[in-house]
C-alpha cells in the first residue's frame, strides 16, 4: 500500500490527466530529439531516409508510449517492476544463447518484426525493481549488510550477463544506474566510499605493476591506457578515433561551420558518426553555442525529472524518477566525456540523439514513469 | 488496522522524503559539477583551442620549429667585441615541398650566381638528405639578392628565404687560435654526442669547432626557443601560433686585451712565433698570440679548397696554436728550474761558485758551454746573467733529475693547465721512470745534463713558460685563466697560494733575471728598459733543433735554433710576465727579447710605449718600427651593448 493510494482524492482521473503531465519535460525531450534528427540528416549527407526518418517514426511511437505510461498510475508500475526486471533478465540470457551479432558483440534478439536489445530494457527494469525494493524495505534497514547485498546481487546479475556479450558501456551504465538508486535510497555512504576506495586502489595497483615482475595487465592493455591519457601519442593507431573526434569538435569554434558544413564528419574521418560520435558532428557544425545548448537541454531534463522526484511523497515514485534521471545523466555525461577526451572510449550513445530506435523508445517509456509519478502525486 | 497502516505509512513517508531530499541534493550537486566540467571542456576545446583544431581539420598541420638562440657574444677585458653575430640572408630548400628540384634550382641560379659545380653539389646534397630537411642553397646573400628571391618565392615552392645569425669575428686573424671558430654541424660531430641537442639537427647550425668556441660550446650555445607554426599542404608557413624565445648563450668576457693582442700579433708578423702575456698578480692571460694566423671567418663561411691548401702547406703552420699546443725544448729559460732545484736541495749556495773552463767532461763525454773560452768562476746570479752552461752541467749532477722534474712541475712545466683552449699540451718534465716507460731505457747522466739547460727530453709550451715566469716573479702558484666574467658576473680569480719554494731562492732567481737584462754582461743587455718604474727582468733561451751548434745564418730556416725569452716587469713590483718564442729565430737575445720587451711595455703602458722607456740609442729604430705597425682603433670594436645582446 503506497502513500498515494490513500490520498486518491487529490489525484486527477481519466483523460484530464493529460493536462497534468510534466509538459516542460516533454518539450525538452522533443527539442533534444529534434537536434538529433537534424544531425542524423546532416551526417547522412542530406538524406532523410537513411537515419533521420526511421528515428522520427520511433520518436513518435516513443512519445505515445511515454504518455501512455504516464497516464497509468504509478503504483501499477511499482507492482510490475519485478516482472519487467525478470523478463529483461530472461531476455539477456536468451541473447546469450540465441542473440544476433552486431558490431562485434551479441546484443540483439530478433523477435520476428521487432529486434530487441534486452540490455536497454534492463537499464530501466533494474531501476524500477530497485525503486520498488526500497519502497518495500523499511527505511531503517537500508544500510544493514544483508539488505545491501540483495540490490547488489540484483545489479551484478545483469551486469555480468552484459559483460559477457561483451558490452562494457552498458555494464558500466547498469552499475552506475543501480548504484545511483541505492545512493538516493539512503544506503550508508560508507559502502560507496569503500567501493570507490577499492576501485582506486585496484587501478593504482594495476598501474604500479607496470614493468615489474608481477605486472597485472598485458603490455598492449597498458598501451591503451596510454592512448587514453594522451591520444596524440598514437594518432594513427588506437588514438585515431579520439583524435579525429577532438579535431572535429574543437574545429567548431564559437558558432560552428554551419549546418551540413562539417568537414570532418562528411569526409568520413569520424568513426560511428551517426551513433556514439554524433556529438562531434553537432559540435563541429553548431559550434560551442550548439554543444553548450544541448548540454543545457540535458541539464534541464535532469532538473525537471528531479523536481518531479522531490515533489512526490511516494517513495517508489521518487526513486524511480531519480533512477531514470540518473541513467539519462550517465548516458550523456559518459558520451560527452568520452568524445571530448575526458574518459576512455566506451560504447555509450548520446541519449535521444544517437541513431538507435530501441534505445530511444525505451528511454521515452522510462520518462513515462517520471510522467506517471508527476501526474499521480498529491496536490 | 487500516488507520494504523496509514499512520505507519505517513511516518515512513516523512522519513523517506527527508532522506531522499538530502541524497538528491548530494547527487544534484555532483551532477552540476559534472555538467560544469563538460561545459568547461567544451569551452576549452571549442573556444580556446579552436584555431588549432580548425587548422588540423582543414588538412593543414602544425609544426614545431626551433628558434636558434643567439650565440653568446665574446668580449675582451675592456668590452671590445671579439666574437659577434651578424645577420645572414640565405635561401633554403625543402625537397618534400618542392615540385621540380632541378628546375627550381636553375631558376634560382638566374637570381643568385652559382657555379655549375656548386649547383651539382647542392643537387647531390638535396638527394642525400631527408626529404623534410631544409638544405641551405645559398647564404650570405646581399640584400638585393635576398629581395629578388623573396619576390619570386610564389614561383619556387619549397624554397624559402630566411634570415639567420652567423658568427663573425671582427678581429679576424688576431684571435683565431684562442677563440677558435664555429662551423656547420657535421655528421661526425653528431656521432660523437650521446644525446645531441635538437638544435644540432638544424642544417648548418653553427657549432664551436676549436678553441674557446668549442670548449665552452655548452655555455655559448644557449637554449633553443620554439615556434608552433601552421604549415599549409605546400609546406609554406601560414602563420605563427605561438612563440617562445630561447635563451641566448652566455656572454663571455675574457681576460684578453684586444689591443695588446693586436700589438703582439703585429710584432710577431713575419715570424713563426708565439707569445703569452700574463698578469702575474691573478693569472689573467692578457694576450695569447700565435703567428702566423688565419682568418676564422673563412672557416665560418666554409673555406675554399685553395685557401685551405695554402694554410696547410705554409711551413710556418698558421693553423697550429703554438702558444698552448706547441711544445719546445725551453733551452736556457729552464735554467731557472735547475737553479731553484739545486738551491733548494742545498747542493750549492747562492754565492758558491763553479769553475767554467768552457766545457765539462762527464763519463768520458765532453759537454760544451756555449762560450768555448769559458766563464771562469761563476756563481748563481752570474750563471743566469751569462747563461753559463757549465754551471748547470755541474749542479744538475749534484741535485739529480728527480728534483729538477719536481721543481719544473711546481713552476708549471710538465703540467696540463686548465684553459678552455684546444689541445692544451702537457709538455714534459722528464724523470727516470718516464724514460723507462716511454723508451724502455735507463736514464743516463747525460740526459740529466741535457735537461739541466732545457734540452733533451724537456719540453714546454709558451704558456707554461709564461706561468713559470709569473710564479718566479710573484712567488705564488699563479694559474692561468681566460674567462673574466659570464653574463656580466665576474668570475673570481682563483686564490693563488704562496709557492712552496724558499723566497730567498726565488729572490736569487729574480736577481739573476734582472742581471740578464740589466747586468753589464747580461745576455739580453740589448733589450734593456730604461724607464725606472718599468725595469724588466728576463731570461733568454736558445733551443737547439739539431745537435750540433753551427752558424744559424748558414743553415736553412727550418734547421735554425728556436729563440726564447721570458720576462717580467716592473722588477720591484711585478705586474706582467711575457713568454715568447720565435721558431727558428736564432738566438733568444737577438730574436725574441726585443719583441717580448715591446709587448711587455705595451701591456704596462696600456698602449704604445713611450720611446723614453727605451735606451736612447734604440729610440729611432723603435720609432720607425712602431710607425710601420697598423694597429686597431678600439672605437671600431666597441660593442653596441655590454652583456647579453
Amino acid at each position: 500500500m503506497s502513500y498515494l493510494e490513500n490520498n486518491l482524492k487529490t489525484i486527477p482521473t481519466g483523460p484530464t490527466k493529460i493536462l497534468f503531465l510534466n509538459w516542460p519535460l516533454i518539450f525538452l525531450l522533443t527539442a533534444v530529439a529534434g537536434a538529433g534528427f537534424l544531425m542524423l540528416y546532416s551526417v547522412a549527407g542530406g538524406n532523410l531516409e537513411t537515419w533521420a526518418e526511421p528515428q522520427m517514426k520511433r520518436f513518435g511511437v516513443g512519445i505515445v508510449a511515454m504518455i501512455a505510461v504516464g497516464m497509468t498510475p504509478i503504483w501499477f508500475w511499482r507492482n510490475v517492476s519485478g516482472v519487467i526486471y525478470t523478463v529483461a533478465l530472461l531476455l539477456l540470457l536468451a541473447v546469450e544463447f540465441f542473440g544476433d551479432i552486431g558490431m562485434g558483440a551479441q546484443r540483439w534478439l530478433d523477435l520476428g518484426p521487432v529486434r530487441l536489445q534486452p540490455s536497454e530494457i534492463m537499464k530501466i527494469g533494474l531501476v524500477m525493481l530497485l525503486a520498488a525494493y526500497y519502497d518495500w524495505l523499511p527505511t531503517e534497514k537500508v544500510s544493514s549488510p544483508i539488505w545491501v547485498l540483495v540490490p547488489v546481487t540484483l545489479i551484478l546479475m545483469p551486469t555480468f550477463l552484459v559483460l559477457t556479450q561483451p558490452d562494457l558501456g552498458t555494464a558500466v551504465m547498469l552499475t552506475l544506474g543501480g548504484g545511483f538508486v541505492m545512493f538516493a535510497a539512503g544506503v550508508s555512504l560508507w559502502y560507496f566510499g569503500t567501493v570507490i576506495a577499492l576501485i582506486v586502489g585496484l587501478v593504482a595497483t594495476v598501474l604500479e605493476s607496470r614493468g615489474t615482475s608481477w605486472q597485472l595487465l598485458h603490455d598492449y592493455q597498458f598501451k591503451r591506457i596510454d592512448t587514453f591519457l594522451d591520444p596524440a601519442a598514437d594518432p594513427l593507431g588506437a588514438g585515431y578515433n579520439i583524435m579525429q573526434a577532438q579535431i572535429a569538435l574543437g574545429s567548431g569554434g564559437w558558432s560552428g561551420r554551419g549546418f551540413m558544413q562539417g568537414t570532418q564528419s562528411h569526409l568520413n574521418f569520424l568513426p560511428e558518426k551517426h551513433t556514439d560520435f554524433i556529438f562531434t558532428t553537432l559540435a563541429e557544425e553548431f559550434g560551442f553555442i550548439g554543444a553548450f545548448g544541448l548540454l543545457t537541454l540535458y541539464a534541464g531534463i535532469i532538473a525537471f525529472a528531479t523536481y518531479t522526484a522531490l515533489s512526490t511523497k511516494d517513495r517508489y515514485a521518487s526513486l524511480v524518477s531519480l533512477g531514470v534521471a540518473g541513467t539519462f545523466f550517465f548516458f550523456f555525461a559518459i558520451n560527452m566525456g568520452m568524445v571530448m577526451g575526458l574518459m576512455p572510449v566506451v560504447g555509450v550513445p548520446l541519449p535521444m540523439v544517437s541513431y538507435g530506435g530501441t534505445a530511444m523508445m525505451i528511454l521515452l517509456a522510462a520518462f513515462g514513469l517520471v510522467q506517471s509519478a508527476h501526474v499521480h502525486r498529491p496536490r | 488496522m487500516l488507520k494504523g497502516l496509514r499512520q505507519r505509512n505517513q511516518a515512513n513517508a516523512q522519513a523517506s522524503r527527508t532522506s531522499i531530499t538530502r541524497r538528491t541534493l548530494m547527487l544534484g550537486g555532483a551532477q552540476v559539477a559534472v555538467v560544469a566540467a563538460l561545459g568547461l571542456r567544451m569551452r576549452h576545446m571549442q573556444l580556446e583551442r579552436a584555431d588549432e583544431f580548425r587548422m588540423l581539420a582543414d588538412g593543414n598541420s602544425i609544426k614545431i620549429r626551433l628558434i636558434p638562440p643567439a650565440r653568446g657574444l665574446i668580449y675582451d677585458r675592456n668590452g671590445l667585441l671579439l666574437a659577434g653575430n651578424e645577420q645572414n640572408y640565405r635561401v633554403t630548400m625543402t625537397r618534400e615541398d618542392a615540385e621540380d628540384v632541378p628546375g627550381e634550382l636553375a631558376a634560382l641560379r638566374r637570381l643568385i650566381p652559382m657555379t655549375d659545380e656548386e649547383a651539382a653539389a647542392l643537387l647531390e646534397e638535396i638527394d642525400r638528405r631527408p626529404a623534410n630537411a631544409p638544405i641551405t642553397l645559398a647564404d650570405r646573400l646581399s640584400w638585393e639578392q635576398f629581395c629578388s628571391v623573396s619576390i619570386n618565392t610564389p614561383a619556387l615552392p619549397g624554397i624559402s628565404p630566411e634570415v639567420g645569425l652567423s658568427r663573425h669575428y671582427p678581429h679576424g686573424a688576431d684571435f683565431a687560435h684562442v677563440l677558435g671558430y664555429v662551423g656547420p654541424v657535421s655528421d661526425y660531430d653528431l656521432s660523437k654526442l650521446e644525446n645531441p641537442d635538437p638544435l644540432l639537427r638544424i642544417p648548418r647550425f653553427q657549432l664551436g669547432k676549436s678553441g674557446i668556441e668549442a670548449k665552452l660550446e655548452d655555455e655559448l650555445r644557449g637554449k633553443a626557443g620554439q615556434r608552433r607554426v601552421e604549415v599549409n599542404s605546400a609546406g609554406r608557413e601560414m602563420r605563427e601560433l605561438s612563440r617562445r624565445e630561447g635563451d641566448p648563450g652566455v656572454a663571455l668576457q675574457l681576460t684578453l686585451d684586444a689591443r695588446l693582442q693586436n700589438f703582439a700579433m703585429q710584432r710577431l708578423a713575419g715570424e713563426s712565433a708565439a707569445t703569452v702575456v700574463m698578469d702575474v698578480t691573478n693569472g689573467d692571460i692578457m694576450a695569447i698570440a700565435s703567428a702566423p694566423s688565419f682568418d676564422p671567418n673563412l672557416f665560418v663561411r666554409g673555406i675554399s679548397g685553395a685557401d685551405y691548401t695554402a694554410l696547410m702547406e705554409n711551413d710556418h703552420r698558421p693553423l697550429a696554436d703554438k702558444t698552448v699546443q706547441g711544445v719546445y725544448p725551453p733551452g736556457s729559460t729552464f735554467k731557472l728550474v735547475t737553479l731553484l732545484a739545486a738551491l733548494e736541495a742545498g747542493v750549492i749556495g747562492p754565492e758558491e761558485t763553479v769553475y767554467c773552463p768552457g766545457y765539462v767532461t762527464v763519463g768520458g763525454r765532453r759537454f760544451n758551454c756555449w762560450k768555448h773560452s769559458g766563464h771562469g768562476r761563476v756563481n748563481s746570479v752570474f750563471s743566469l746573467e751569462q747563461s753559463c752552461d757549465s754551471y748547470y752541467y755541474e749542479v744538475s749532477q749534484r741535485v739529480g733529475i728527480e728534483a729538477i722534474a719536481a721543481m719544473a712541475k711546481r713552476l708549471g712545466i710538465g703540467v696540463k693547465h686548465d684553459l678552455p683552449m684546444s689541445a692544451v699540451a702537457e709538455g714534459n718534465a722528464p724523470t727516470k721512470d718516464w724514460k723507462l716507460k716511454r723508451y724502455g731505457k735507463d736514464w743516463l747522466i747525460g740526459d740529466t745534463i741535457n735537461a739541466s739547460i732545457g734540452q733533451g727530453y724537456v719540453l714546454a709550451s709558451p704558456l707554461q713558460l709564461a706561468v713559470m715566469a709569473s710564479r718566479v716573479a710573484s712567488g705564488r702558484a699563479i694559474a692561468p685563466r681566460l674567462v673574466r666574467a659570464r653574463d656580466g658576473v665576474e668570475v673570481p680569480a682563483p686564490e693563488a697560494s704562496a709557492l712552496d719554494i724558499d723566497p730567498r731562492h726565488l729572490a736569487v732567481a729574480r736577481r739573476g733575471m734582472w742581471a740578464v737584462v740589466n747586468g753589464s754582461h747580461g745576455t739580453a743587455g740589448g733589450s734593456k728598459v730604461v724607464a725606472e718604474e718599468w725595469l724588466m727582468a728576463g731570461k733568454t733561451g736558445t733551443s737547439q733543433v739539431r745537435s750540433a751548434v753551427v752558424n744559424n745564418k748558414a743553415v736553412p730556416w727550418i734547421q735554425r735554433d728556436h729563440a726564447l725569452f721570458i720576462c717580467f716587469a716592473p722588477f720591484d713590483a711585478p705586474k706582467y710576465a711575457v713568454a715568447l718564442i720565435v721558431e727558428h729565430g736564432g738566438g733568444g737575445s737577438a730574436a725574441a727579447a726585443p719583441i717580448a720587451r715591446d709587448i711587455l711595455l705595451f701591456a704596462l703602458a696600456g698602449g704604445l710605449p713611450p720611446l723614453s722607456a727605451y735606451p736612447s740609442a734604440q729610440r729611432e729604430t723603435i720609432k720607425t718600427r712602431f710607425e710601420a705597425l697598423d694597429l686597431i682603433d678600439p672605437a671600431q670594436f666597441a660593442a653596441p651593448t655590454r652583456g647579453r645582446a
